[in-house]
């Protein structure tokens, strides 16, 4: 039952993983061509050309000011999946340490780390952003600080749920009684055994941070002109919905496919990575 | 007229037959037991009888029933009581529901208050049980419960799957008993599977013997025993009564390990405003240990053997007293164990499936132990790692492999080989045989009987298990409610116990 196959060959055999990662690495493909190469630039403006719809020249027409869609659209996707990994980044570099070290130390460390969770849940994104904004003043980089921000407490709880569970058992026992310290542990034996844990996590606060990526950018808070992101398409669209629907269409759905991608990606990955939700896991066949 | 006959019996997973021809019948009232060691497929024979197969198993050969077909078996005229008892309960439900709901199921036109009191009264329950919620019971009143369910719907068979194999000497011992006694009152056919030859052949009278899948041998109990024909149920049976391996011209000589006034104790969970509760896990602990000498603690759970093997191998700290180890003193008002003494003190534990990260390979596990020791070269490590493989029986080129390609009793030996990579002078064994089949423990106890008479090490031998405490140690203690409440001689204090646990324990083996 148990053949030696690799993670990766048993996700692939999972129908929403294989989609998911279809989905994503098109999406992925298009934003990493956008960095090189776009079929028009997207910062120069063809007034005489606006709004037109699908053409041979412009695959799915331009915008209020003559831009080539199809090029907004590849940059667009490239900027919010810059902020959305950027996040997850910044929340996973600091909240994983916070919650492996909460879980190796318990006592006071654990509950000062526990309520600084609390703390910052309490936030949602766009409050950090709006107070960052106030501060600061909009740009891409302040909505990714924003949302990484919230994306800290969450990495810490994964962590720290997942680790506490690995502290009771014995080759961690054996590790302390071979000298080795809390730290140590943490890295050699509790990391390893929750990084699947955190990779499912993060895929799913990667679809999470696009969203908040572009409801931050539709309000104004997030990526600014001349740069574009898909909320930043949708803000602009918004004024010409009834007579160009296409227009706000275009940067909705691309939303909609990416999100549901990534978490698909997740939600396959979660299944073939967490042997207590697999089928045949739950049945001892041996006894 | 036989109540359940089981033809030629096949199970399978994909390609894999776990259950290869398997036969067995079960007359009315007649109570049968089914050993064998784990993969030896005896759960899923009880399984395919209740007609519980996992649905990706496949399954050939017949099995008669008495009951009309259609009709339902489970729990009207089957039921079973599983091995684990906190699992098997719905932890939400208070328990007098979960037998009501049995009730409900099979008898729904009896007075269920009145049933419910009787089926408890008969598993030997208060009343006022009924009204509690599993996790506030014992393990032993919780397996109760399980029979109660069991036995409401007044089943001709029940199924007990390795039903005490998960409680401790002297509740097995009253749950085995209970057994017997409510089989004997409904004349109420059994089916007892279990690994522990010792409770099968106290309540069972015809015994199947299975190995890998195969029937290898059955018959009345007491020919069985008596005159076992396979040479696998011969093996059981000796390895069920392991025999005195005691060094030979082995002088066990001054201590190495003391302890003084060693106190432990837990706070309670409980609101901030009440008035803080505690539970004194280890009281006043004073003990020694000789160099090259075995000592024996037993008790029954929760008496602190496990809290004194953990602060001596100091993975937790005593609240009280001081610890002298090796020429090294150290406690509570001495600060923590120095990583010198540490050197000389290693540990094995119970779950050989639990004591090596599955992620790392069994060299980086068994190098581990090498940190306290710095100065020692590449080459200097590479040998100590390679000696103490050798000394456990096992070759140097497994050690790229990770644990799961390992079976329990190759994982054991790992986890001796990695206490003796430091060459301590200590090693502490928490329950080292208790997970293993009976047929490897032999094999076990043998390596650490060898080793010790080889290399001087002293042990600290924690088990539940008298039998095996007695045929390796030299002297035992016995604890009760976290105080050492008897000492000595293995064999003057099993001959003449003086402290009541200690006979209670004792009365409490199975003897085969």
């Amino acid at each position: 039952m148990m053949a030696e196959q690799s993670t990766f060959s048993r996700a692939l055999a999972h129908p929403s993983f294989r989609l998911g990662l279809f989905g994503s690495a098109a999406f992925i493909l298009l934003a990493i061509i956008s960095l090189m190469w776009t079929p028009y630039p997207t910062d120069i403006v063809d007034i005489p050309n606006r709004f037109s719809t699908f053409n041979a020249a412009n695959w799915l027409g331009t915008d209020y000011l003559g831009r080539d869609q199809l090029s907004l659209l590849m940059r667009g996707i490239a900027s919010s999946l810059k902020v959305a990994l950027l996040a997850v980044a910044i929340g996973a570099l600091i909240g994983v340490p916070l919650g492996l070290a909460a879980a190796a130390h318990r006592g006071w460390l654990e509950a000062i780390i526990l309520r600084f969770n609390d703390f910052i849940f309490a936030f949602p994104a766009i409050i950090s952003a709006i107070i960052i904004t106030t501060l600061i003043g909009p740009s891409a980089i302040n909505a990714m600080v924003a949302i990484g921000i919230f994306n800290i407490p969450v990495f810490a709880r994964v962590a720290r749920g997942g680790a506490l569970s690995l502290w009771t058992l014995e080759y961690v026992d054996a590790a302390k009684l071979s000298g080795l310290s809390n730290a140590q542990i943490s890295m050699r034996h509790i990391m390893p055994n929750v990084a699947s844990l955190l990779i499912v996590q993060a895929t799913i606060q990667l679809s999470l941070g696009i969203l908040a990526e572009a409801g931050l950018s539709y309000i104004g808070l997030g990526t600014q002109p001349p740069d574009t992101s898909l909320g930043l398409m949708l803000k602009e669209a918004q004024s010409f919905f009834f007579g160009f629907p296409t227009q706000a269409i275009i940067p909705g759905m691309s939303i909609v496919l990416l999100v549901i991608s990534f978490n698909l990606l997740g939600d396959g990955l979660r299944d073939t990575l967490d042997p207590k939700l697999s089928k045949a896991g739950g049945i001892d066949v041996a006894g | 007229m036989s109540l359940v006959e089981v033809k030629n019996l096949v199970v399978r997973f994909g390609d894999y037959e776990v259950v290869k021809n398997i036969s067995l019948s079960i007359a009315p009232g007649q109570r049968v037991g089914v050993v064998g060691e784990s993969g030896s497929g005896k759960s899923l024979t009880a399984l395919a009888i209740i007609d519980l197969l996992p649905d990706s198993a496949r399954m050939r050969g017949q099995i008669l029933r008495t009951w009309p077909a259609g009709e339902m078996v489970r729990g009207r005229h089957i039921g079973m009581v599983f091995q684990e008892p906190m699992t098997a309960l719905n932890p939400l439900m208070r328990v007098g529901d979960q037998v009501k709901e049995a009730l409900h199921l099979h008898l729904p036109n009896v007075d269920f208050d009145a049933r419910i009191a009787e089926l408890l009264a008969e598993v030997d329950l208060p009343q006022t049980v009924a009204k509690r919620y599993p996790h506030e019971l014992s393990g032993g009143q919780r397996q109760r419960i399980g029979l109660a369910i069991a036995l409401a719907g007044e089943p001709e068979l029940l199924i007990a799957d390795e039903p005490t194999s998960a409680l401790d000497m002297i509740t097995q011992a009253q749950v085995i008993a209970l057994i017997r006694r409510v089989c004997d009152k409904h004349n109420m056919a059994l089916l007892f599977i279990s690994h522990d030859l010792g409770a099968v052949a106290a309540l069972c009278e015809h015994v199947y013997v299975l190995e890998k899948g195969k029937h290898v041998e059955d018959g009345p109990t007491q020919t069985l025993l008596s005159a076992p024909k396979q040479a696998y149920t011969q093996r059981l049976i000796a390895a069920a009564r392991p025999t005195r391996r005691r060094a030979t011209a082995l002088q066990t000589g001054k201590p190495i390990l003391q302890l003084n006034g060693i106190s432990r104790r837990f706070r309670l969970p409980s609101p901030f405003w009440a008035q803080k509760q505690y539970v004194q896990a280890l009281d006043d602990i004073n003990l020694e240990i000789g160099e090259a000498e075995v000592v024996g603690l037993v008790g029954p759970s929760g008496c602190g053997k496990t809290t004194l093997s953990r602060i001596i191998a100091g993975l937790q700290t005593a609240q009280r007293g001081t610890i002298t180890f090796d020429g090294h003193a150290y406690g509570r008002q001495l600060g923590i164990m120095p990583n010198k003494a540490r050197r000389e003190l290693s540990m094995v534990f119970q779950d050989p499936f639990g004591s090596f990260d599955p992620r790392l390979n069994m060299a980086q596990s068994l190098y581990e132990p090498l940190h306290l020791m710095p100065e020692l070269g590449h080459t200097e490590r590479r040998e100590r790692v390679h000696i103490a493989l050798e000394r456990v029986g096992l070759a140097p080129d497994m050690l790229g492999r990770h644990p799961h390609a390992f079976s329990g009793g190759q994982r054991q030996r790992l986890a001796i080989a990695r206490a003796l990579v430091l060459r301590p002078k200590l090693v502490v064994l928490d329950e080292p045989v208790s997970a293993l089949d009976v047929s490897i423990r032999g094999d076990v106890l043998a390596l650490l009987a060898d080793l010790r008479e080889r290399y001087g090490i002293a042990y600290l031998f924690v088990s539940h298990d008298l039998d095996v405490v007695r045929a390796v140690a030299d002297r035992v203690l016995v604890m009760d409610k976290g105080k050492i409440v008897e000492q000595g001689d293995v064999d003057n204090v099993f001959e003449a116990p003086q402290a009541e646990i200690t006979r209670r324990l004792l009365d409490a083996r199975l003897y085969i």
